[in-house]
């Protein structure tokens, strides 16, 4: 995973609720079996509208997506995360996200950043308003900065610090797999097994 | 202080705690499908590891596989290679695998319970949302990203963020002609489709524990769709008698060790849940949803909303999108509202009870003209239990489709999908937008409502089915 430390770029102000993972990349994308190439699935049926805010001219190029609430909703699909990733985005900003998106996006990078409505917002009308706007979102500050705002975020204490230094949780858990061992021994002998019954 | 039922089973399954880190937690359950795996799979090889516990871990195919033709080979290129791709993983990883043609191939949350290997107090993980329907069991069950599959495979743990507790307590009694589903339903609609973020719920009351395990299994099914992080119902005599048998439920000595174990699975007396809801079961009526989120939901016998009737500005825009997307008017009753498809299956409702119910009310009468209706039972076992009754004969002689298991129509990566701006009143779970085919609009359903709506080509309960006749609207 690469680092995330801080972040500053334009934004797409996306003013909807209830974005669910099937309208981030629909499920005839998930046939693919790699990690990248989901770019043109992102919000697929939604771009098929001139009008839609992501096919405005002066939003290519915009890395930071601000949203409305529950964000993410609904299947477990971690393509949704490789979508937002191929397409540019480095992070997303709401005041709520569905617990496995969020899981998936900060497994991988993509930095989901939670605040409070009022504040979401402000940076949805000021990067409605102007396209140029620049949103940071700084993980080292665990702040987001634009102009006129300054809002500090919450995030998991080790989380944070997995991101900020890009590492990849399988080898942390390995430096502990003697635990798994012990565990594994006093597991119950009636604990069930997936080896075919004869 | 005394523990909740999901405190108890977390618990049981710490591997590591340390100050500062999440908890490292033991995962008793594996379950694999086509669509999530293959990235996941690819990290493995990559890394060079391997997967650590193949006796944990089971696979099958249900997402992409046909339900006509499933002889043949799979017209869909790309549906067979991921296909093909889960295949060849499974055989270089040692991984157990149901694919297609396969006796106990289906859905992998209807797969995992008939096989008798959900048990109480187990952790259950899936790379698919609806990992919550094991749940019913008293297992700590959810679902997972790529990432975290690969996770599972390499390490059988998961590190996991602490969660907090919600109780669902439904008192009374079910109505007759009020189902599980319409239970569910209406739980999400009164909570909201983040109402349960962050929670694991459990579901209590002397209505879930009247309920069956196929009834509870819809329950907890739906709990994702509240935002939650699983749902849970704590394991009784139902549920031993419904695992008892099983291809791997505990024998023997191992059994009563296991049931003496069950047993002790249960909220104490003194557990505080950080929230609680409570429902009068007696007051539910059928419920289907008129909206793009399964938390935009009412009584059969009410009408289409005003969006202007919604206080909150972000539920008001997300109205009146959802009733442009599903092309209704605010003021419409909902039993005017036409259909063009009726699906009975998924990991909802495509269990054998769920076929019986739609069974029921089909059984001498006949689909609408101009209505297409599939039946796609959620595995071969189900398949074969309901041709063994003569399930399926009511079903064709009703003039609706008795396909092969799978996911079929619940999310359209198979042919069985939605024409744009056709209508579907669908026994699953989703109702999103393009969910069951591109411009598709969905209404979730009980089986029941399901297959009264077929008859009578609009939403229906089976209280209008008075007589063979459509009634008046
Ligand atoms: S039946 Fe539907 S919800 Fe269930 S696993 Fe399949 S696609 Fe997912």
């Amino acid at each position: 995973m690469e680092k995330f430390t801080t972040h500053t770029g334009r934004a797409v102000p996306l003013r909807r609720s209830n974005v669910d993972t099937d309208q981030i990349i629909p499920a005839h994308w998930l046939k693919k079996v790699t990690r990248s190439g989901f770019e043109g699935g992102l919000f697929e049926a939604w771009r098929k509208d001139p009008e839609f805010i992501l096919n405005q001219p002066e939003r290519s190029g915009a890395t930071v997506l601000v949203t409305g609430p529950e964000f993410g909703t609904g299947s477990s699909r971690e393509h949704a995360v490789w979508a937002l990733q191929n397409y540019g985005f480095q992070a997303v900003i709401s005041s709520r996200f569905a617990d496995i998106f969020r899981g998936n996006s900060l497994k991988n990078g993509l930095l989901t950043v939670v605040l409070p409505a009022e504040t979401v917002e402000r940076i949805l009308a000021l990067t409605e308003a102007d396209p140029s706007a620049e949103v940071t979102v700084d993980l080292e500050a665990r702040e987001v900065r634009a102009e006129g705002i300054a809002a500090s975020f919450e995030l998991d204490e080790n989380v944070r610090w997995r991101l900020l230094n890009g590492l990849d949780d399988i080898s942390i858990t390995l430096q502990n797999a003697d635990d798994i061992t012990v565990f594994e021994q006093t597991r119950p002998t009636f604990k069930p097994r997936t080896l075919p019954v004869l | 202080m005394g523990r909740t039922l999901a405190e108890k089973v977390w618990d049981d399954h710490v591997v590591r705690r340390a100050e500062g880190e999440p908890d490292l937690l033991y995962i008793d359950l594996h379950l694999l499908h086509e669509v999530t795996s293959p990235q996941a799979f690819d990290g493995l090889r990559l890394a060079g590891r391997t997967v650590r516990r193949t006796d944990l871990t089971i696979a099958t195919e249900d997402h992409n596989t046909p339900t006509l033709d499933i002889d043949k080979p799979i017209a869909d290129p790309v549906s067979k290679v991921q296909l093909e791709t889960l295949r060849r993983n499974a055989a270089e990883f040692g991984v157990r695998i149901h694919s297609l043609g396969d006796v106990e191939q289906g859905v992998v949350h209807v797969v995992g319970p008939q096989l008798g290997l959900t048990q109480p107090g187990t952790t259950v993980v899936c790379g698919d949302s609806h990992t919550s329907t094991h749940g019913a069991f008293g297992a700590l069950a959810f679902g997972i990203g790529t990432s975290q599959v690969e996770h599972v495979l390499a390490t059988q743990t998961l590190p996991l963020a602490p969660f907090r507790t919600m109780a669902i307590t439904v008192e009374g009694e079910l109505p007759e002609g009020v189902t599980a589903k319409d239970l569910i339903l209406a739980i999400i609609t009164r909570i909201g489709t983040g109402g349960g973020q962050g929670y694991v719920l459990e579901y209590r009351g002397s209505a879930i524990r009247g309920l069956s395990m196929e009834a509870r299994m819809t329950i907890c099914n739906m709990s994702i769709e509240a935002g939650a992080r699983a749902g849970m119902i704590a394991p009784d005599r139902t549920t031993f008698d419904y695992l008892q048998g099983r291809p791997h439920a505990p024998q023997g000595a191992d059994w009563d060790a296991a049931v003496a174990y069950w047993e002790t699975l249960v909220t104490d007396e003194d557990a505080v849940f950080d929230a609680e809801v409570v429902i009068d079961a007696s007051e539910l009526t059928p419920f289907v949803t008129w909206g793009t989120n399964p938390g935009q939901g009412a009584p059969l016998g009410a009408s289409v909303p005003d969006p202007a009737s919604f206080e909150d500005p972000q539920e008001r825009v997300a109205a009146e999108n959802a009733l442009k997307y599903m092309g209704l008017q605010a003021g419409t009753p909902l039993r005017e509202v036409k259909v063009d498809a009726v699906f009975v299956g998924s990991c909802t409702n495509g269990r054998i009870e769920d076929l019986r119910a739609a069974a029921a009310v089909l059984d001498g009468r006949q689909v609408a003209d101009g209505v297409r209706m599939l039946v796609v039972p959620g595995s071969v076992r189900v398949a074969l239990q309901a041709v063994e009754e003569g399930l399926d004969k009511v079903f064709t002689a009703a003039g609706a489709e008795w396909r092969h298991a799978g996911c079929s129509m619940c999310l359209g990566m198979n042919p069985d999908q939605l024409a744009p701006g056709e209508r579907c009143a669908s026994t699953s779970n989703r109702n999103f937008e393009g969910r069951q085919g591109k411009g598709g609009r969905t209404h979730l359903v009980s089986p029941q409502v399901a297959a009264a709506t077929a008859v009578l080509g609009r939403l229906a309960a089976p209280v209008d089915l008075s007589s063979n006749v459509a009634v008046e609207v």
